[in-house]
């Protein structure tokens, strides 16, 4: 049972966190930094309490302040949205401690899958398929160029310690990656104070297809299907959409059963997501499994009527899943589109204050949504603003709905990348379904 | 003299030249921070910078100048 929650996350997920609170009757506790005050979630929640602070670390990082503020208004869980606190076991640890129900994963789940290495290891014991790479960091240039002979070029380079595309580079012979290899690990130890690589084959024509699993505490996991992430500016997803127009039935079938052996594998609760790269012969390669909500969870939630946020609270509280596998269908087609404050061509963050939004309305248009006019977004945070999810019956269908929302939403004052998706949603291969990765260059950058 | 214009709104996150530094084409002289991104601020062209308008932590807009070259 689970009587009160604090969200300790902002913007547009901890507004979607409080809707679905509301609809259990569950009261919400919402935290802002300096810089949210003005917040339209804040007002969203039943009650609020400043957290101080405007940078992250100051503020939606700062786990002694949050658990504080947990106590002091009484709520007997967390909600921890995605980004921020949610995938670190020392915060889920520090929950469980004070007592404090995580709605989650375990703490040694969330560890196991932290690490790019340590959760390939786990995968490929469990019998998922993994990209060909290097099973430990490679801390040397000789090393890597033995490593990419025996899984041959192209090979991706990536940081150990890197994230968000930093230290990250695709590298076709030898003497690219001497080079490569050089800049990248000074640059990695420049900024993460670790210079060590790992290296991976590049997979050709690759879609990123993720699946959405719940596993609950008493050994029950269903998967619910794929979400296609293919369009991508920044190694960042900007389009996501269910279902994914590349996998045939066999291959869905396939790498769901694949998500819930790589979940039984790890005991995993909650909702999780496994994130595989599906090349177009069908073969799929474990990418990471994101232990947490994901940001384009609606379309999932479109396609199969399952609120993810009420059950992964419902777990939480140690309830039993209702859901069985073969009671589960797709209905339809969702896409979702996330609205970033920046450049439409150079993707540069844009912050600043809206002077007018207009929102399109419909039966087939949802909105998940941290701002409203007259707000000001701030350069603290992350700049993505809103999300558009769109539904049909067909993936076509979907597709115009989409056309006909963007014609209508406005955003004045900053600016927004939404000329961007219109460019995307508009071109032959995006209609076709023929969404790789590679989709932003090999369609868009010459038009630019 | 050339103004180095900031491309994008954000803060100073780092200084890495000086008044006075001879650069070159393409050398960094700030890094801006904005919404969790990192954008170099660099020479278009070779120079000596004669003025630094701005110090680590500051705010500015788009199309502010930085610094002025010579």
């Amino acid at each position: 049972m689970i009587n009160k929650i604090l969200i300790a996350n902002r913007g547009e997920i901890a507004a979607r966190v409080i809707r679905t609170c509301k609809k259990l009757n569950i009261p919400s506790v919402a935290i802002y930094s300096d810089a949210d005050k003005q917040a339209p979630y804040v007002k969203m929640a039943d009650e609020s309490y400043g957290v101080g602070g405007t940078r992250v670390h100051e503020s939606y990082l700062n786990m002694d302040r949050i658990i504080e503020i947990a106590k002091e208004a009484g709520a007997d869980a967390i909600h921890p949205g995605y980004g921020l606190l949610s995938e670190n076991p020392e915060f889920a640890e520090r929950c469980e401690q004070e007592g404090l129900t995580f709605i989650g994963p375990s703490p040694s789940s969330i560890a196991k899958m932290g690490s790019k290495i340590e959760a390939r290891k786990t995968m490929k014991e469990a019998g998922v398929p993994v990209i060909p790479g290097t099973e430990a960091p490679v801390s040397s240039v000789d090393e890597a160029i033995q490593v990419a002979n025996e899984i041959g070029y192209p090979v991706m380079l990536k940081a150990s310690a890197g994230g968000g595309g930093i230290g990250m580079q695709v590298v076709h012979d030898n003497d690219e990656l001497q080079k490569a290899y050089e800049s990248n690990s000074r640059r990695a130890q420049n900024f993460f104070g670790d210079g060590t690589m790992y290296l991976e084959k590049k997979i050709e024509n690759a879609h990123h297809v993720e699946i959405q699993i719940l596993a609950d505490h008493h050994g029950h996991v269903v998967h619910l299907f794929e979400r296609e992430c293919s369009i991508q500016r920044r190694h960042q997803k900007v389009i996501e959409e269910a279902p994914s127009p590349l996998l045939t039935d066999d291959t869905r079938e396939k790498m769901g059963e694949a998500a819930k052996k790589a979940a039984k594998a790890i005991h995993y609760s909650n909702a999780g997501t496994i994130e595989f790269l599906v090349d177009e012969e069908q073969n799929f390669y474990f990418l990471e499994m994101n232990t947490r909500l994901q940001v384009e969870h609606p379309v999932t939630e479109e396609i199969t009527g399952i609120d993810l946020v009420e059950q992964q609270i419902k777990i939480a509280a140690g309830e039993k899943l209702t859901i069985r596998q073969d009671q589960l269908k797709i209905n339809g087609h969702a896409i979702e589109v996330r609205v970033y404050a920046e450049d439409p061509n150079t993707f540069f963050p844009s912050p600043g204050t809206i002077t007018s939004l207009t929102l399109p309305e419909g039966d087939q248009i949802r909105h998940e949504i941290g701002v409203e006019e007259g707000y000001t977004v701030t350069p603290f945070y992350d700049p993505m603003i809103a999300k558009l999810i769109v539904t049909g019956q067909t993936r076509s269908e979907t597709i115009q709905h989409l056309e006909e929302a963007l014609n209508q939403y406005q955003v004045e004052g900053i600016k927004t990348n939404l000329p961007f998706i219109q460019k995307v949603v508009q071109t032959e291969a995006f209609k076709k379904g023929f969404t790789r990765t590679s989709f932003v260059e090999d369609y868009l950058m010459q038009s630019k | 003299m050339k103004q180095v214009v900031a491309n994008m709104a954000g803060s100073v996150w780092k200084i890495v030249a000086n008044e006075g530094d001879q650069v070159s084409k393409g050398d960094d002289i700030v890094i801006l921070e904005s919404m969790k991104m990192e954008i170099p601020i660099s020479a278009e062209e070779d120079g000596t910078i004669t003025s630094l308008k701005v110090k680590e932590g500051d705010f500015v807009n788009e199309g502010d100048v930085i610094a002025e070259l010579e």
